[in-house]
């Protein structure tokens, strides 16, 4: 594609780019330690995650604010103007994914020193498909492939059958002993987090899609197998 | 910069059903061996707004004028194929293009009043076509003025010059003067790039409004009045028609490259 005869408005929307990017980063390094410190039990690393969510909250200000001063210098049209609209989506659910890594390290933090109601397999498992679905939809932005986008959304549904699997698996502990009640609870929310970060990263690669094909393919009673 | 593709000469952008006021078949214009129109075609809907856009250039205004035989003033140039004004052939042989012109008004970049009075500006075109009986001559003025919103900043000065007036009522004067004769179609070939940003927002407005009466094709170099102003844009590179849509698809969601390079400021 042909350079923008404005430099400085070329520069501004490859910055925007990268800080969508560099927030990206950070939130899917979130997923990935605040899942590590409840396996690995280390409420030190919880902290630390969760004191990180500020800066991720930081950088989704930045963005909003270039978004907006992009939107009233250069009254874009067309794919940057989807460039812009899409960024703003997209930080909107890196944000709340964000805020979900920092839930899964308050629930880390507590369930520290607990007695482990069973050991964590499917917890991890469900924090890489996360984060890979997160990593993908990311990868799909940079590179405007709506094919990898359209990958995202279709891992949505074993992350969703991960989740219904543990419910199941931790109500039946729950029914056999219910000392184990609050432990329990506590990992259903972490995986109830992890299932919600699925469908944010669904939501972005979306959006990637729209970005692309000036199409919403959000809110279908089906989703498409192919584009 | 590569030649464009380019809308079949044959291939007419569709209207959605719209009741068509122009429909243009493969125009070409040249002037001795330049070709400025390669072969264009389309229809242009009644009671709409349709905006020209594309490069310096690029045709839009050579395209503009041949919709009232403006260009039959300029030496050296060649017509084909046909412009159609409710199905009736403007470039037949029998047609007057004086007559012509007061169904298809046209309003210039520059404001042209002529040096007399506010009122006798608006009435030279009806006093023309024969019309002198003054209470109706004076119902048209009001009319016309009204339509052009311009009477509530005129009305108690209908005798002062013309000349008086600031840039942006002079233009709407010229708008007033050609909504005279009652027009079916309104050119404007860039009439805000001389005003300021209150005086361009007027002449949008009217634009609006003016719309509910008559087919506008307006020519402007800025695509953001394109976008607020029309409901549907011609872009032109090279002279030929490049893109046809509704203004917000092509906007947003244009099917050219070309088109798409040009709305969002990639110029080569």
């Amino acid at each position: 594609m042909p350079q923008h005869t404005d430099r400085t408005y070329e520069a501004d929307l490859a910055h925007l780019r990268t800080v969508v990017l560099e927030m990206g980063g950070l939130v899917e390094d979130q997923i990935v330690q605040a899942v590590r410190a409840l396996t690995e039990r280390d409420p030190a690393l919880a902290r630390q995650t969760i004191d990180r969510d500020h800066t991720v909250n930081r950088i989704d200000v930045e963005i909003d604010e270039l978004c907006i001063k992009l939107l009233a210098l250069h009254q874009p049209a067309a794919r940057d103007l989807r460039l812009i609209t899409t960024a703003l989506k997209i930080t909107t659910d890196l944000e709340r994914i964000g805020d979900m890594a920092s839930h899964i390290a308050e629930r880390a933090l507590e369930l520290a020193d607990e007695a482990p109601v069973k050991a964590y397999v499917d917890l991890p498992r469900m924090g890489d498909l996360a984060r890979d679905m997160v990593h993908k939809s990311l990868d799909a932005f940079v590179v405007e492939d709506p094919a990898l986008a359209l990958e995202v959304c279709q891992a949505d549904d074993t992350i969703d059958k991960l989740h219904e699997q543990l419910f199941r698996e931790l109500l039946s502990f729950m029914v056999e002993d219910p000392s184990t009640i609050t432990r329990a609870m506590r990992l259903l929310f972490v995986s109830k987090n992890l299932e919600r970060i699925g469908d944010h990263a669904t939501n972005i690669a979306e959006m990637v899609i729209f970005l692309v094909r000036g199409q919403s393919i959000r809110h279908m009673d089906k989703r498409p197998r192919e584009l | 910069m590569p030649s464009p593709t380019l809308i079949e000469p044959t291939a007419v952008p569709a209207l959605d059903g719209k009741p068509i006021a122009l429909a243009v078949r493969d125009l070409t214009v040249t002037y001795g061996s330049k070709v400025a129109i390669d072969r264009v075609s389309a229809d242009l809907p009644e009671r709409h707004v349709t905006a020209l856009i594309g490069p310096s250039g690029c045709g839009k205004s050579t395209f503009l004028r041949c919709l009232n035989r403006m260009n039959d003033y300029i030496r050296g140039v060649s017509i084909t194929g046909s412009v159609r004004l409710h199905d009736e052939d403007i470039y037949a042989p029998d047609v007057d293009p004086i007559l012509l012109r007061q169904r298809i008004g046209m309003v210039f970049q520059k404001s042209n009043p002529f040096p007399k009075s506010v009122f006798e500006n608006v009435a030279f075109g009806p006093r023309i076509h024969g019309i002198s009986d003054t209470v109706r001559l004076r119902e048209i003025v009001e009319r016309s003025l009204h339509q052009a919103a311009l009477w509530d900043e005129v009305a108690d000065r209908l005798d002062a010059s013309a000349l008086g007036l600031s840039g942006g009522q002079q233009q709407r004067l010229c708008i007033a003067r050609a909504l005279a004769v009652e027009p079916e179609v309104l050119l404007m070939d860039e009439p805000a790039s001389a005003l300021d940003p209150i005086a361009t927002a007027k002449i949008e407005e009217l634009i609006h409004e003016l719309k509910e009466h008559y087919t506008v094709v307006i020519v402007t170099h800025n695509m953001q009045q394109a976008a607020r102003v029309s409901d549907y844009t011609a872009y032109f590179f090279l002279g030929r028609l490049v893109e046809f849509d509704t203004t917000q698809r092509l906007f947003t969601t244009p099917s050219r490259q070309e088109t798409e390079d040009y709305i969002t400021g990639r110029f080569g």
